[in-house]
């Protein structure tokens, strides 16, 4: 008769398993560790919620508000009747396409296209020409933007540069401010911005191997072949990341158009920004102003999707 | 908690609290009045400066254990009533008068900014010498008076004397209707080249001054009465949409740039253009008539950078004359500024001892003739220092008898803007008045919520 040996101790211990609740020690330790490193953060966290967080969820509720600056006793929440306001409004929906024009002309063509092509043709100057033509392009983005909407003005107006060039080739002149004011604007945008892209594109052609363009040189390819197979595929992600903030940029250009032609004469040059401040501070209408401001905020967004979708690497 | 977490502990809720501190009170010292008013931005303009701290010296000798508590503020007209309605929204910063322009103190009214003062009128001797068309620039649409006119202004027609000769019209002229106007543009235009025939402000870019200077003037002279309001029906509280005597107003602006009598276009579409008419047009004789306010000569005044003491030799003056010449045959637009007192001001009593103090016939007139304004009391009108206090003083005194203050109600900027855009329209030749009249009635329904009415 033998008996069986004890199996180990009588006691079994169950193995903590993974949904067992943490001892409570080490678990409360835990939550007064995560809020001790949290602690450092907060007063950036609050300044963040007070000046920036709070102010822009402030501004969406406003949208829907007809809140006037004066001349109402109390504002009250309306819904969606500033935006419906906003697409039956023909200055509105100028507005709209002057920034598409504005944005279309100086940015995506004007800045874009120039930028590029100084980059690509200072790849190959020397290096007294690369400083100069660097130094001017750069310095017209340095200036503050109501110094270069004056410049321009001056450059524009009826007696200004660009007509006494014209009457001395013995050409044309006219009051451009008057004639064509968005092409004006737009064209300034170009002279004040182009520098940006040329920055962007010059770095990015600096990364290009030589061995790659050498070789298709070698294969015989010429310049423009050279140029669309190679160096703007590779330079694909630059371009994308360049439109985008130089569309963002110039859909908010306010200062140099102001200065310029203050959004006339008529509406003519009257894009977004100038028709928000319209609204908003010299109509006192706050709530509609804001409205415009969102809307102002999808247009940026809608560019940006569709960069997105027209220069994603298939890799 | 580890000894460092108290410190930051400490810096956040610092944070918090320095932060909520920002608006701390004020609160308001029962024997202090505050007096907020606009400083110019020109820092060698001290007009107003000057004349309150001497009325600030009177009542503080006169209310002994008073304090008076100058607050200006320092911006262009138009921020300055942006920052004033900021400060009037809450007891902690509303001070106890405040200096209110008349285009806009009805939209104070509305938004509840300011305190009605009939009660102190009611018991002020001198508010019987304001005169009435006055007295209701600063009334509401409920009736009851909200702030004390400080002076006015009255507009009318300046002509240069040289160029009048030039072209063989009288050194006394003065139309009697619009025709007589245009044909002496014509006649200037035919013989003295090089000059602008005339100036009427048009367009957004000129502001108030295209709606008030310019429209006004033309629109209030096509009335078939005195009291009759072209542009706001005060029986029925509406608007009035394109009338005959809108599209007609809009007509006379056509004429001006379509027969090249006025400014070249994109002149006059320049934001600039009245600083230019002021400063360039007037004193180098290039331009033959201006139809402009009461205010010019003092930008010519000694010590103002465009000195021009011999203008008053040079330039004549002559009332804008009514459509046809009918009664009353003169017609003039009035704006100007007023003393108010907010509703949520801690002594509003104090405040209005201060504008009585503002308001003795001497401290009236000193004022009046300080700021080149146009007298809106009888009594002072009649003195005969202020009448000789400078020339066209007289003229344009007179011209109150026949004035017209702007509806200035709340939906008003919105309404004036969208004459600027009718007016612009037609200068421009965009649009023809029937096209531009029509675009102001959709504007006007949109402006003042449908409240308009067919004329």
């Amino acid at each position: 008769m033998t008996s069986a040996p004890p199996a180990g101790p009588g006691v079994v211990k169950t193995a903590p398993g993974p949904t067992a609740p943490p001892s409570t020690p080490g678990g409360r330790r835990d939550v007064r560790r995560v809020l001790t490193r949290a602690l450092p953060l907060s007063p950036a966290v609050v300044l963040l919620l007070l000046f920036l967080a709070g102010p822009i969820a402030y501004c969406v509720y406003i949208a829907f508000t007809d809140l006037q600056l004066t001349g109402q006793a109390e504002s009250s929440f309306i819904g969606f009747d500033n935006f419906r306001a906003a697409f039956k409004d023909d200055a509105f929906l100028n507005a709209v396409w002057l920034t598409l024009v504005f944005t279309v002309l100086s940015s995506l063509i004007g800045q874009n296209t120039l930028g590029l092509s100084l980059a690509v043709l200072m790849q190959r100057a020397s290096k007294p020409v690369r400083t100069v033509t660097g130094g001017i392009v750069i310095a017209a983005w340095v200036l503050p933007e109501v110094v270069a909407g004056f410049l321009l003005y001056a450059f524009f107006r009826r007696e200004g540069t660009l007509n006494a060039v014209l009457d001395w080739l013995h050409l044309p002149s006219q009051n451009w401010l008057f004639t064509l004011p968005i092409l004006a604007v737009s064209f300034a945008n170009v002279w004040r911005g182009t520098a940006f892209s040329m920055l962007v594109y010059s770095a990015a052609l600096n990364e290009i191997p030589k061995e790659i363009t050498e070789a298709a040189e070698v294969d015989g390819a010429g310049g423009w072949r050279r140029m669309w197979h190679i160096t703007l595929p590779m330079i694909r992600r630059s371009i994308g990341t360049n439109l985008m903030l130089n569309t963002l940029q110039t859909l908010s250009v306010f200062g140099l158009i102001w200065v310029m032609t203050r959004g006339g004469p008529g509406n003519r040059s009257q894009t977004l920004p100038l028709f928000m401040y319209e609204q908003a501070f010299q109509k006192s209408m706050i709530g509609y102003g804001t409205a415009v401001a969102l809307l102002l905020l999808v247009v940026g967004s809608l560019f940006s999707l569709v960069y997105m979708r027209l220069l994603r690497t298939e890799v | 908690m580890r000894p460092t977490a108290v410190p930051l502990l400490l810096a956040t809720l610092l944070t918090a609290t320095a932060l909520s501190a920002c608006g701390s009170e004020s609160g308001s010292d029962p024997d202090t009045v505050k007096i907020s008013f606009k400083q110019s931005t020109d820092n060698s303009i001290k007009v107003m400066d000057t004349y309150l701290a001497d009325i600030k010296e009177q009542f503080e000798k006169a209310n002994p254990g008073k304090r008076v508590e100058l607050v200006p503020i320092k911006a262009p007209d138009s921020e300055y009533y942006t920052k004033l309605q900021q400060v009037l929204r809450s007891p902690k910063t509303a001070p106890d008068l405040v200096y209110e322009d008349t285009f806009l103190i009805n939209s104070d009214i509305t938004s509840g900014y300011l305190k009605p003062l009939d009660p102190y009128l009611a018991k002020w001797d001198d508010w019987s010498q304001f005169i009435d068309t006055a007295k209701e620039a600063a009334q509401a649409q409920d009736g009851k008076t909200y702030g004390v006119p400080d002076g006015t202004d009255t507009r009318g027609l300046w002509f240069d004397k040289a160029i009048f000769k030039k072209a063989g019209l009288p050194a006394d002229w003065q139309p009697t209707n619009w025709a007589d106007i245009l044909d002496a543009a014509r006649a200037i235009k035919a013989k003295v080249p090089g000059v602008i025939p005339m100036n009427i402000y048009t367009g957004k870019p000129a502001g108030e001054a295209a709606t008030m200077q310019g429209f006004e003037m033309l629109l209030y002279g096509t009335a078939s009465g005195a009291n009759e309001s072209p542009l706001y029906d005060p029986a029925s509280k509406k608007w009035i949409t394109g009338s005959q005597g809108f599209k007609d107003s809009l007509e006379f602006v056509e004429t001006v740039f379509k027969e090249k009598l006025g400014p070249d276009v994109s002149d006059a579409l320049d934001p600039n253009i009245a600083t230019r008419v002021r400063g360039e047009f007037l004193p180098k004789g290039k331009l033959g008539i201006n139809l402009d306010g009461s205010w010019l000569p003092q930008d010519w005044l000694e010590g103002s950078g465009h000195e021009w003491p011999e203008w008053s030799e040079k330039l004549g003056l002559a009332y804008m004359p009514t459509q046809t010449g009918q009664a009353p045959s003169k017609v003039s637009m009035s704006g100007g500024w007023t003393w108010a007192i907010p509703s949520k001001a801690g002594n509003p009593d104090l405040a209005f001892e201060f504008i009585k103090t503002m308001q003795t016939k001497a401290n009236a007139q000193k004022w009046y003739i300080a700021n080149s304004g146009i007298s809106v009391r009888t009594d002072v009108a009649e003195d005969p220092a202020y009448v000789k206090a400078q020339p066209g003083i007289k003229f344009f005194t007179d011209l109150v008898a026949s004035t017209h203050y702007r509806p200035a109600y709340p939906a008003y900027p919105k309404v004036s803007t969208a004459i600027q855009e009718a007016m612009e329209g037609v200068t421009t030749g965009d649009s023809s008045v029937a096209e531009a009249a029509k675009g102001y009635d959709e504007e006007l329904k949109t402006a003042t919520d449908n409240q308009v009415i067919k004329k």
